[in-house]
């Protein structure tokens, strides 16, 4: 799979509570969350993003709550894959297990600047950004993820 | 091999894992809230599956937005209390019955040592206090876990902390794990598991260590691991009839990293906005005024943090500018609190106290700021708008730290009163 898009950036540690705040966690509807998306960095991103665009952020993206109305809310906005330093690991898993794209690289989430416009092979691991011509590449998931990954997520994996 | 490898090895039927294996474990317990559990049991029903792994291994608690806020919560609980019931889940515990679910658990006897336990809530980890595996997954995890009876892992590596030396007078559980992530980051234990050890951990109460593990998370561990010792076995004889199996570390067990920290000089801390890693001694805050104290929560609403706080609230007011809010954990610790006159003395300080609930530590309600509104509180998480308005402030300490500050109007050590 490859894909392009745009990219926003964001900083280290962005917590769940910044992608989605856990006043807004009365709902599951995915159509209410994503109302909601990254308010407390940016009230007016959602309005902001295109439907394709990427988000390339610091280390840590994803920590704090376990909730998993976070990478719903990236996934239903349209953000069509997330690049960071790393990922804290319950949104990284979570993302695995609901068929978010992902992938982890400290050196495009340093280099990579906002509006750039960037290529994803996901079969390769490769990121390249069409801005700057440089490529970075990334390690690849371990098989058992790329299974998870090629299945759709997990709960289609448990039905095989 | 670590504990926590050795309990992993056994769930998945190995002699051996070793760091960064992926795995596919037996799950004990597979824990869920009202915020957590609706997306789990769509993703359950969509499955076609038409009964739940094990229906004592299932547990269900509504504690986040409960006694119902309003009715979109009220239909979060609905659709919990439906499942519980069609699927005559042994442990779903209702308003009334319930508590803060990482307070409940261990209450209830549900968690023993040796055990897997994954939780729709990242605070699960609290349950390493007992000796048990205990991570915070998402609710897909959840589904497939009610489904399967299982749940995959990455084996995490170990980093070892070691605590030297006596406990100086107001020093708890808290104040131990606020330095450490203070120490080491909100990602310094990423993918990693935190094994907690030393002599101060040996005369750590249980409830000190349940603090602990609870905010392994907010340094990015996957989970936080004590070794069951005479004081884990007495905290759990009146709550489980049980067998269980305990779990060493070997003396060659490999770690990642060694961390040691000497208590004996460690001063009651303080985490600022907006990090849990932004920590320095109460002392240093000089001026730091508040609106409002918040003492409860699955870190620290348990019975011995209400005692501590009760202690110096004892024949004091709240500074007349602060709002007190005193949570008990549970509905035992409620009436704990009452029986031994700490309700009393919280009300005669002119506290309000509350039924149990998450409530204000996820912003969700009973004690929500508004713009400009700081809070003391001896929650786990001060991010942005993380207990209401998006220009809020949240600080973190123990309960000794949040009965002085609400005494004194301001950030104060509890030394000082």
């Amino acid at each position: 799979m490859k894909i392009q898009g745009k990219v926003w950036k964001f900083k280290d540690d962005v917590n769940t509570d910044e992608i989605i705040p856990a006043r807004r966690l009365n709902t599951s509807d995915p159509k209410e969350l994503v109302k909601y998306f990254m308010e407390d960095i940016d009230t007016d991103f959602i309005n902001k993003m295109k439907p394709g665009d990427i988000i390339v952020a610091g280390k840590n993206f994803g920590c704090g709550s376990s909730r998993e109305h976070a990478p719903i809310a990236v996934k239903y906005s349209g953000i069509s894959a997330v690049i960071a330093g790393s990922f804290a690991r319950i949104f990284y898993r979570n993302a695995i297990n609901i068929g978010l794209p992902i992938l982890e690289s400290p050196d495009a989430a340093a280099e990579i600047k906002e509006g750039d416009k960037i290529e994803i092979d996901f079969d390769q691991g490769q990121i390249k950004n069409l801005t700057t011509n440089k490529i970075y590449e990334t390690a690849p998931f371990p098989p058992f993820m790329q299974e998870l990954i090629s299945a759709g997520g997990l709960m289609s994996w448990i039905k095989k | 091999m670590t504990i926590t490898e050795k309990i992993l090895a056994k769930h998945c039927g190995k002699k051996e894992v070793v760091p960064g294996e992926l795995i596919l474990a037996k799950v004990d317990l597979a824990l869920s809230n009202d915020v957590t559990a609706p997306l789990a049991i769509n993703e359950f029903k969509k499955s076609g599956t038409k009964k739940v792994f094990d229906r004592n291994k299932v547990v269900l608690v509504p504690d986040h937005f409960t006694p119902n806020k309003d009715i979109a919560s009220a239909e979060q609980c609905k659709v919990m209390r439906c499942f519980a019931r069609e699927q005559k889940i042994t442990n779903f515990y209702e308003v009334g019955r319930m508590g803060v679910e990482h307070a409940l658990l261990p209450e209830q006897g549900l968690v023993k040592p040796g055990m897997v336990i994954i939780g729709a809530d990242s605070h699960t980890c609290t349950y390493g206090a007992l000796g048990a595996f205990a991570t915070g997954v998402g609710s897909t995890d959840i589904a497939a876990a009610m489904v399967t009876g299982k749940a995959w892992f990455k084996v995490p590596a170990t980093m070892k902390f070691i605590y030297h030396g006596k406990m100086p007078k107001w020093i708890g559980g808290k104040d131990l794990i606020l330095h450490t992530i203070g120490d080491i980051g909100v990602d310094g234990a990423l993918y990693n598991s935190m094994e907690f050890t030393g002599n101060a951990i040996d005369n750590l109460s249980v409830e000190g260590r349940l603090t602990m593990a609870n905010m392994a998370i907010e340094a990015g561990g996957k989970n936080g691991i004590f070794h069951v010792d005479k004081k884990t076995i007495e905290y759990l004889k009146d709550k489980t009839k049980d067998k269980y199996t305990i779990f060493e570390s070997d003396n060659d067990a490999k770690y990642i990293s060694v961390h040691e920290y000497d208590v004996s000089k460690l001063k009651p801390k303080v985490a600022a906005p907006h990090l849990p890693s932004n920590v320095k001694s109460a002392v240093e805050y000089k001026n730091v005024m508040i609106d409002q104290v918040i003492i409860g929560s699955c870190t620290n609403g348990r019975i011995s943090d209400l005692r501590v706080a009760a202690a110096i609230l004892k024949n004091k007011k709240v500074h007349p500018y602060v709002r007190l809010i005193v949570i008990p954990a549970t509905q035992k610790i409620y009436q704990q609190a009452m029986k031994e006159g700490l309700l009393d003395i919280f009300i005669n300080a002119n506290a309000a106290v509350s039924t149990p609930t998450c409530g204000p530590c996820l912003g969700g309600h009973m004690g929500i700021l508004g713009e400009g509104e700081r809070a003391l509180a001896t929650t786990n998480r001060n991010f942005v708008g993380r207990m209401g308005h998006p220009k809020s402030e949240v600080y973190l300490s123990g309960p000794a730290v949040a009965a002085a500050s609400a005494i004194k109007g301001k950030i104060t050590s509890p030394e000082e009163i």
